[in-house]
């Protein structure tokens, strides 16, 4: 059964139609890329698995919960973890602080808590800090941990969007324009930390327009023009499908 | 607390050791009672905006109605002590009911809602609390006001102005719990959310932050905060009329902790002793104030965000001639775009 | 209630509706164009009114003391938008919320300082007598009122369907980069909403000044009840202002024949209150009131 399923999905916006009739499945371990070109559906697609949106129209399905009609909080707290395009750290607090937030949903130290700090709260916080170094780790920034996220060059930023996402330990993690401005080294680096999140047991779905990094990095690979699903396989297959290459790759490979 | 354990905190928290310490002090030095009087309002000020701070500084919210739940504080207590002779402390704690109440009604639907309408909202609650304080005569005796609310007391010991030491040390103690939970608010799990939550309420949301909720329960925090200084006042000056509830001290409320430094606590404490005692000490030119208040606030967001609390630093920095590296933290809080385009691209 | 008084209620109604109404036009416009709460709105209202007054106790007729004022505070609003606005226009919302609310309040009080803490009149505009039309005894000054709101929609309507200047300001407030990126100057657009915004308040002001006086806290209520009036109409709707304005100043006067007029301006806010509750984007509804 997949992790993840969406069904016939569509979504209007008033008289523009951003999807239509969108189906594919994510395997548990995969790593699958969504493509397309500009407009093409891929970023609100990503709004309706993480439940910022709701589809018009068909259903998804995650671990066999019905995601549509979920608040995006909840469909964190249920395992979806997602990064931004337009990146929304919270620039002005450290790195550190930044992946704490994530951690929200695995702590539950209330405002009297806080207020008094109680014991218990001390040894929430404590738990919660050491959880964030760790998934600072996990993306190889640590030594980052105090400075101001505001001041991180772009890579860093994200890979500390990152970080943050898997604060909250997701079972899917959809990562939007990951190597969105990355050098070459940066994007290598990018990609060895998602294939070490793949392989600690996180399932990857992608956004990306660098199609070297996606057909380095991916199993599957799922394009979208228009709205609509007009491939879906294999990088080797995809890069030669001819509905894709006329969609729009072109000497980019 | 034994000893050690007071030494450890004060050392921990040595700004606000040092804070509590003048502030409780205070009364050995001034014997004025007039002084002590204003002494006493500061300290009610405080709460309010020490409650406010919380909303407008972590959550990113304005309240333009908070003199209603200080009305709600000062009036509850008044009439629940008057004309059903209740105990005083109780009927703090039933009016700050109240309080928390209202404002989970006025929350849930507005706080859900993207873009400022907490702020209308407060607006006109604010407004028709000022109405129905006017109007309910039976209950509230109009423009009259209210006289005879009993005073608090502890046994044989009663807080009122005859005893103004008294007064002095329970107003700032209540004053002082409350600055010390906003401090430690700041570095929690909770206070981190809603600090997530105002700088892009899509990202906390998608980190699992239940952004209605936590909203909803800090404008309750405040809302109570306000209403335990109202019923204090009440207790008091044993006097109130709806002329102490209007839109112009909401107004004065949120210039207070814009001036001292949105998203500081301790912005907060000085932009209350600003506002509250300059007017004080330039009793001729009472009328002026607020519009040096009024001109403040426009300055303080255009050039000095961080407000009051930031001006060390910027000095600082200035002397040091360091340029840039790093905005101020609250002012990049303040400066920062929300924007609209929340959703990304299609 | 007899017909004839109920035809009384609604002829005030529209009279006190048409300030309304302009107040709230006038929010709109800068809201249209910025995303900006403007909680300075009523006081463009006051300082019309009495800037009327002091023209015209300085000799000058009604018709000058009328267009000098809202001129005058047309650039108050300019001026306004350049020093206080302008500066904050990349910040946060909430930061030009704030200096909105700072404004309102060094407006009130530099009022209070100048004109005194009096209410203020001007002369009806012409003579008291009532006409009787259709039944309803009306004022001259309702109709100046009534009457000159009309003009000055009309004249707006036409003006921002019409003119370069104005078209220029509707495709910023649609689509801001595209306008962007066809040259149209973003901050000349925000300048001319708060010009516009200001004269019309100020217009407003001196329409209403011969009847209720003006004192330097007036316009704060009168700015309230506009807010009230373009969230009931929708937030972001000219029209939905017009309308939510008049039919604010209709339900206010029913509610004084039928409740009493203590409670009048709470009819406002409890409107505000129960559109925010139930259907925060208003009659009109036009931008899309996102639940986050």
């Amino acid at each position: 059964m997949p992790i993840l399923r969406v069904e016939s999905v569509s979504k209007r916006f008033g008289g523009l139609e951003a999807l239509r009739d969108v189906t594919f499945s994510l395997y548990e371990g995969q790593i699958k890329a969504l493509i397309g070109p500009n407009g093409a559906g891929k970023t609100t697609l990503f709004n309706l698995v993480s439940a910022i949106e709701a589809p018009t129209e068909g259903s998804i399905v995650f671990a066999g919960k019905e995601i549509t009609g979920m608040t995006s909080d909840r469909a964190c707290r249920v395992g979806i973890g997602r990064t931004f395009q337009h990146s929304k750290l919270f620039d002005d607090m450290s790195v550190l602080d930044n992946v704490k937030v994530g951690r929200h949903a695995k702590s539950n130290a209330g405002l009297l808590a806080a207020f008094f700090t109680t014991p218990r709260h001390r040894r929430e916080e404590q738990a919660i800090t050491e959880a964030s170094i760790r998934a600072l780790r996990r993306v190889g920034i640590e030594e980052h941990a105090a400075a101001q996220a505001g001041s991180l060059p772009l890579g860093e930023r994200h890979l500390l969007e990152i970080a943050r996402a898997l604060a909250t330990e997701p079972r899917v993690l959809l990562l939007d324009e990951p190597a969105a401005g990355l050098n070459n080294e940066e994007t290598d680096r990018l990609a060895d930390s998602v294939r070490r999140i793949r392989d600690e047991g996180i399932t990857v779905l992608l956004v990306e327009h660098d199609m070297g990094f996606v057909m380095n990095i991916s199993d599957e690979v799922v394009v979208l023009d228009y709205g609509r699903k007009i491939a879906e396989g294999p990088p080797l297959m995809i890069q030669n499908d001819e509905e894709v290459i006329r969609a729009y790759l072109g000497a980019d490979l | 607390m034994n000893g050690g354990r007071l030494l450890t905190f004060a050392r921990r928290h040595s700004a606000f050791a040092m804070f509590a310490v003048v502030a409780l002090g205070a009364p050995i030095f001034l014997n004025n009672a007039y002084y002590l009087s204003v002494l006493a309002f500061t300290a009610t000020r405080l709460m309010i905006s020490l409650g406010l701070n919380l909303l407008m500084g972590q959550a990113g919210q304005i309240s333009l109605g908070h003199a209603a739940f200080v009305g709600i504080g000062a009036y509850g207590s008044a009439i629940m002590t008057t004309r059903w002779h209740m105990d005083p402390w109780l009927a703090m704690a039933l009016a700050a009911c109240i309080a928390a109440f209202a404002a989970v009604i006025i929350g849930i639907p507005t706080l859900k809602l993207k873009g400022h309408y907490l702020a209308l909202a407060t607006l006109g609650v604010g407004e028709i609390v000022f109405i129905l304080l006017v109007q309910t005569k039976s209950l509230t005796n109009g423009t009259d006001g209210l006289t005879g609310i009993p005073a608090l007391a502890v046994g044989g010991l009663r807080f009122t102005q005859y005893n103004p030491r008294a007064f002095h040390l329970l107003v700032w103690g209540v004053a002082l719990v409350m600055l010390l939970i906003s401090l430690n608010l700041s570095d929690s799990r909770v206070g981190r959310s809603l600090k997530g939550l105002h700088r892009s309420e899509v990202a906390a949301r998608s980190l699992g932050v239940d952004t209605a909720f936590h909203k909803v329960q800090i404008f309750v925090v405040s809302a109570v905060f306000a209403s335990i200084a109202g019923s204090f006042y009440a207790y008091y000056v044993q006097y109130i009329s709806p002329d102490s509830f209007t839109l112009t001290f909401s107004v004065l409320l949120v210039t207070g902790v814009v001036i001292g430094g949105l998203g500081s606590v301790w912005g907060a404490v000085w932009g209350t002793l600003l506002v509250a005692l300059l007017p004080e000490y330039l009793r001729q030119y009472d009328d002026y104030t607020n519009l040096v208040f009024g001109i403040l606030v426009i300055v303080i967001m255009i050039f000095l965000p961080t407000g009051m609390i930031g001006v060390p630093a910027l000095l600082g920095k200035w002397r040091r001639g360091i340029s840039g590296g790093g905005r101020p933290s609250s002012g990049a809080a303040m400066t920062e775009g929300t924007g609209t385009a929340d959703g990304g691209t299609v | 209630m007899s017909f004839d008084q109920f035809l009384q209620y609604i002829v005030s109604g529209i009279t006190n509706g048409s300030i309304y109404a302009l107040t709230a036009l006038g929010f709109t416009l800068i809201y249209n164009a910025t995303d900006i709460i403007n909680f300075a709105q009523g006081e463009f209202v006051m300082l019309g009114g009495l800037t009327a007054v002091s023209l015209h106790r300085l000799g000058l007729p009604l018709p000058v003391a009328f267009c000098g004022a809202v001129l005058i505070v047309m650039l108050v609003g300019i001026i306004f938008e350049l020093l206080a606005i302008r500066p904050l226009l990349k910040a946060s919302v909430l930061a030009q919320i704030i200096v909105t609310i700072g404004a309102s309040l060094a407006f009130r009080t530099f009022a209070m300082i100048f004109w005194g803490r009096d209410s203020l009149p001007l002369p009806a505009f012409s003579g008291e007598t009532p006409i009787k039309i259709f039944g309803a005894r009306m004022t001259p000054q309702s109709l100046w009122v009534m009457g000159l709101t009309l003009v000055i929609v009309v004249a707006l309507q036409l003006f921002y369907r019409r003119t370069l200047a104005g078209k220029a300001v509707r495709a910023c407030s649609v689509n801001p980069e595209a306008a962007r990126l066809m040259g149209i100057s973003y901050s000349r657009v925000v300048l001319i909403s708060f010009a516009v915004s200001a004269a019309i308040s100020a217009a407003g002001g001196v329409l209403i000044t011969p009847s209720s006086f003006m004192g330097y806290g007036s316009g704060a209520m009168i700015g309230l009840k506009g807010f009230a009036a373009a969230i009931l109409g929708g937030l972001g709707s000219p029209i939905g202002a017009v309308l939510g304005g008049l039919a604010l100043g209709v339900l206010e006067s029913l509610a004084v024949g039928v409740v009493s007029a203590g409670y009048k301006d709470a009819v406002a806010f409890l409107i505000l209150l129960a559109v925010l509750f139930v259907r925060p984007q208003g009659l009109m509804g036009q931008r899309p009131v996102e639940k986050v």
